[in-house]
């Protein structure tokens, strides 16, 4: 737990100090800012006409569902941004001790690599989700326009977490593979690019089609959060996603060194 | 301290190193010498197990490399080739790190840190970013944050590399300061660095251990007949006659200048006896001087690098 703790605290001070962490926060708060508007001005033209139509016809406003016209679009849009900024996250993770040789020092220090590999994704999954929570600035406003429920935003946080935790899982097994930072991060973009396209590829086949590929596609998880429904499926699905990449980064960081690479 | 057994590490198909035995004593300073690519890097990473061997055991304070991997590892220190520095982080915030992982009690860990700062001589820069450091100073910082956890035993892998001369004098006074409160392995291809720093030496070459024993028997044995330059003022041929005849002496060669060279029979000192028949003769004994001293060491070296090169050809 104490040697956890040490590459933990090591990483998150890594995270304040780097540059580029900041380029990924501001990335990843000024896209969700783009996208938060431009739901809000879709959001805003769509109430706005619907009151006028009421008037109209002499009816009451329809009531207007907060949750489901802006705030489930907008952690769709969270988790592709995510998906495209967390590799730059990750990247640094294992690449870089090796690039620097401290890796050499890890290695024979009286430490375990469950400890260093455990340390190194807790450090880039509170990193993460301080920038969800930077987030929230956003959803809060929504509190303005309407009254949103508060349950399904909570939870769809939480699925957001552990989509993210997926993809930290898979940019630290990436990073293991390499010294080099960039083919670390490219290679997890690509895959992560895969991802995406392996649940969109689901709406032109069959529906069991759609379903497998559905289920493959951390993203497709996200939506039953965002709706407010905790499926105990879904949390599974994340919950193995994130173990099964940390135990293939685990094996990579103690092969790598039975091979001897340099 | 350290007991290494036949130790064997194949790269692919490659053996790096082959059947390498050798044997460490506390408190004793072991230069492990050999040129680029014998297996320095290789073996000292076993040890350090960062690498697992081949075959072969190797042994650290009596625990077991491979089986007895943590124990090993909280009573050595390494610095490796490219000292692991993490160079976005202050000297301080550095060891303190170091110190952590290597279990130092958390009670203790401020004393320790300050400590090795202290005998590295890094204390005024222990607010300094490792980035902004020079080569020296990155150096030590790589010999403190060895030293951190107090290990018995200090692996250095080439710690004079890339540094100037200045840096290398330091560096290495710094390392004979710490022999007796640690066994140290140190590797170079240098050999006024294992003569200066060491005891005793295992000579490395393309994987296997050539020679073994202490820098004094080292270079006693492959001497075998000793050289010695004499200058004599008085007569020529009278002068060489008399130096032949000494007891001991097998050969003289007089060259210009009055000077004489005797080859001496192995193991034999005769400079008593010379000085005593040229002084007893009248004649002006001008220099008496060993030539053997300045380069045995590295006539040992190549001897034993470039045979084992040629049987291995
Ligand atoms: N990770 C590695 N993969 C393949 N070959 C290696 C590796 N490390 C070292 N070697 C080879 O093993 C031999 C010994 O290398 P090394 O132990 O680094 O020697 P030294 O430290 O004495 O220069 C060299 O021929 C080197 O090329
Ligand atoms: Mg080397």
């Amino acid at each position: 737990m104490r040697n956890f703790l040490a590459i933990l605290e090591r990483e998150l001070k890594s995270y304040f100090f780097s540059p580029v962490a900041y380029v990924v926060l501001g990335f990843f708060v000024l896209a969700t800012g783009v996208a938060f508007y431009t739901i809000i001005s879709w959001f805003n033209n769509y109430s706005m006409q619907s009151m006028m139509m009421a008037q109209q016809y002499r009816q009451m406003p329809p009531a207007i569902n907060v949750n489901q016209l802006a705030i489930r679009p907008l952690f769709g849009n969270i988790a592709i941004i995510a998906l495209l900024v967390v590799p730059g996250l990750t990247m640094r993770l294992f690449a870089e001790e090796k690039r620097q040789g401290t890796m050499e020092l890890l290695a024979t220090s009286p430490i375990t690599n469950w400890q260093i590999t455990l340390g190194k994704f807790a450090s880039a999954l509170i990193y993460y989700a301080t920038m969800l929570l930077a987030t929230g600035v956003f959803v809060g406003l929504l509190f303005i326009y309407g009254n949103p429920e508060l349950l399904p935003i909570l939870s769809g946080y939480l699925g957001l977490l552990l989509l993210g935790g997926c993809f930290i899982a898979l940019g630290l097994l990436f990073s293991a593979f390499t010294e080099n930072q960039i083919v670390a991060l490219a290679s997890a973009f690509f895959v992560n690019l895969i991802f995406v396209f392996l649940g969109w590829l689901g709406n032109f086949t069959g529906p069991t089609m759609s379903k497998v590929l559905g289920a493959l596609s951390p993203l497709d998880h996200l939506e039953d959060f965002s709706k407010g429904v905790i499926d105990s499926t879904h949390v599974i699905f994340y919950l193995t996603f994130i173990f099964g990449g940390l135990f293939l980064t685990f094996v990579t960081v103690e092969s790598s060194r039975w091979r001897g690479a340099r | 301290m350290i007991q290494v057994q036949n130790l064997t590490r194949y790269y692919g198909r490659t053996p790096a190193i082959q059947g390498v035995s050798f044997e460490v004593e506390k408190g004793e300073i072991l230069g492990f010498l050999g040129p680029n690519a014998a297996g320095k890097t290789t073996t000292m990473r076993i040890l350090t197990c960062y690498l697992p061997a081949t075959s072969g055991s190797a042994k650290v304070a009596g625990f077991d490399v491979f089986n007895q991997s943590m124990d090993v590892r909280r009573r050595i220190g390494y610095l490796p080739e490219q000292p692991p520095l993490y160079t976005d982080m202050t000297v301080k915030a550095y060891l303190h790190f170091v110190a952590k992982i290597k279990g130092v009690d958390p009670r203790e860990r401020k004393n320790r840190v300050n400590e090795v700062m202290e005998k590295t001589d890094i204390t005024e820069r222990q607010d300094q970013v490792i980035r902004k450091l020079s080569k020296g100073f990155k150096q030590r910082v790589g010999l403190a944050q060895a030293m951190v956890h107090n290990p018995d035993v200090l692996v250095l892998d080439e710690p004079t590399v890339g540094l100037d001369p200045n840096q290398i004098i330091e560096v290495r006074q710094l390392i004979k300061n710490l022999a007796g409160n640690h066994t140290i392995i140190l590797s170079t291809h240098i050999l006024p660095e294992v003569e200066m720093t060491c005891q005793r030496a295992v000579i490395i070459s393309r994987g296997r251990v050539v020679a073994q024993d202490t820098i004094a028997n080292m270079t006693q044995q492959k001497r075998g007949a000793g050289r010695l330059v004499l200058q004599v003022d008085g007569p020529a041929a009278p002068v060489r006659d008399k130096l032949a005849s000494v007891a001991g002496v097998k050969k003289v060669h007089a060259s210009s200048d009055n000077r004489y060279e005797v080859e001496s029979e192995a193991g034999r000192d005769v400079r008593r006896e010379l000085a005593q028949a040229v002084v007893q003769n009248g004649w002006g004994l001008l220099e008496l001087r060993s030539k053997d001293k300045d380069f045995t060491l590295e006539e040992v070296f190549l001897n034993l690098t470039t045979e084992e090169g040629g049987a291995n050809a």
